[in-house]
């Protein structure tokens, strides 16, 4: 169960992102998980509510995309979907493949709310941070 | 009063849907711990020391292989090892008794070594020991098969081990573990003629299905002790990996 490891690590991520945004608070919050990254979506959910007490995300919501196991075959360079114990590809049985999806543990977006004070005095120079 | 719903609360209001906005960040979620872990790396990298990490469920065999390595390697290369456990320094105290400078992590109930706890045990557990740099620090982590694949360290090479009295399915079982490794080796092969249950070739099989092309040997280190092959893939990695940091030594100092 490393599940509410990575769900504070998460936390400590979107509180960062909403402090460079100058927000006040977090709503729905959206991961990316495959299921070859080692995290299980349903555990994540449940660290998810013990974690998110806190400055800034204490009514954060948590929206999981699942990514699909997808493989490409070096051998006939076809992809397919594959199960995440059998990843071979499904033309010629190759198990010499590519992952080119399903290990994803990723922060996608945020939703940040502002009281309207804080709003009177945008920073024009302020960009969202892409990274 | 509050124009919106017209309560008599001071100062009440309603955030309009332009106080809403959402940012996109696609970073990692580990990347905290991956910052930590490539820190760790380059640390690694300028001492020359190849650095281990030793995963599998408890009892395979992992503090064995490590004593019968020592033995093997003494006099033509130092090793150290870094102990994670949940709780006591047993481990770490049986790897002392046969000479090998060892350090342990309890990590209370973690299931897992992170790249800071790493970090923290590099400043109290130097690279060198009376006078010998340390030339293969090996990271013995936490027994499980499920969170330590999780956790980059800073490590060069990932080898998981798998006994024999586990059964030969366990990397369909636990593919995410199995995918991370560069050695899988099948520990306890001298009980293979005890078991019924246990095909080298069907665990070859099971590895080869999560699209992988790891290599493996086998290993006993108990009463039988056999551990050639896997001694020889470690000086071929030790030597690998001081070629290529001589390489990008050379490669930097040219620049």
């Amino acid at each position: 169960m490393h599940e509410l490891s990575v769900c504070q690590a998460l936390l400590d991520q979107v509180r960062d992102t909403a402090q460079a945004h100058q927000a006040d608070g977090v709503g729905m919050i959206t991961v990316r998980i495959g299921p070859l990254s080692g995290v299980e979506p349903d555990l994540l959910q449940q660290a998810f509510t013990i974690a998110r007490n806190g400055p800034l995300t204490s009514s954060a919501t948590l929206n999981i995309e699942r990514a699909p196991v997808r493989i490409r075959c070096r051998d006939c360079e076809q992809e397919n979907d594959a199960r995440s114990n059998r990843l071979l590809c499904s033309h010629c049985s190759s198990y010499r493949v590519d992952l080119i999806s399903g290990d994803e543990m990723l922060l996608a977006r945020v939703e940040l709310h502002r009281a309207e004070s804080s709003q009177n005095s945008p920073d024009p120079e302020r960009k969202p941070s892409h990274v | 009063m509050c124009e919106t719903c017209g309560c008599s609360i001071p100062d009440h209001k309603h955030p309009t849907p332009a106080d809403h906005h959402t940012v996109e960040v696609l970073e990692g979620l580990m990347s905290a711990n991956d910052r930590a872990a490539a820190h760790n790396r380059e640390h690694f990298n300028r001492t020359g020391v190849l650095v281990i990490n030793l995963m599998s469920s408890p009892g395979a065999g992992k503090t064995r292989l490590l004593e019968e390595t020592a033995r093997a390697l003494d006099g033509k290369c130092s090793i150290a090892v870094i102990e994670g456990d949940l709780e006591t320094e047993n481990d770490a105290e049986r790897l002392r008794r046969h000479g090998i400078p060892a350090h342990q992590i309890t990590t209370g109930n973690a299931c897992h070594l992170d790249a800071h706890q790493l970090h923290h045990a590099l400043h109290e557990f130097p690279l060198e020991h009376e006078g010998q740099a340390t030339d293969i620090l090996f990271v013995e982590n936490v027994g499980n098969l499920v969170c330590p694949a999780a956790f980059d360290l800073g490590q060069h090479l990932n080898v998981v081990l798998l006994s024999t009295t586990e059964g030969d399915d366990k990397p369909a079982k636990y593919p995410v573990m199995f995918r991370a490794a560069d050695l899988v080796v099948i520990s306890k092969a001298d009980l293979l003629p005890l078991l019924d249950d246990f095909s080298i070739e069907h665990a070859g099989n099971s590895l080869r299905g999560l699209g992988v092309e790891t290599p493996t040997l086998t290993t006993c280190a108990g009463k039988t002790v056999d551990i050639n092959a896997w001694v020889e893939w470690l000086t071929d990695q030790l030597d690998q990996h001081r070629n290529n940091t001589q390489q990008k030594a050379a490669t930097t100092a040219a620049r």
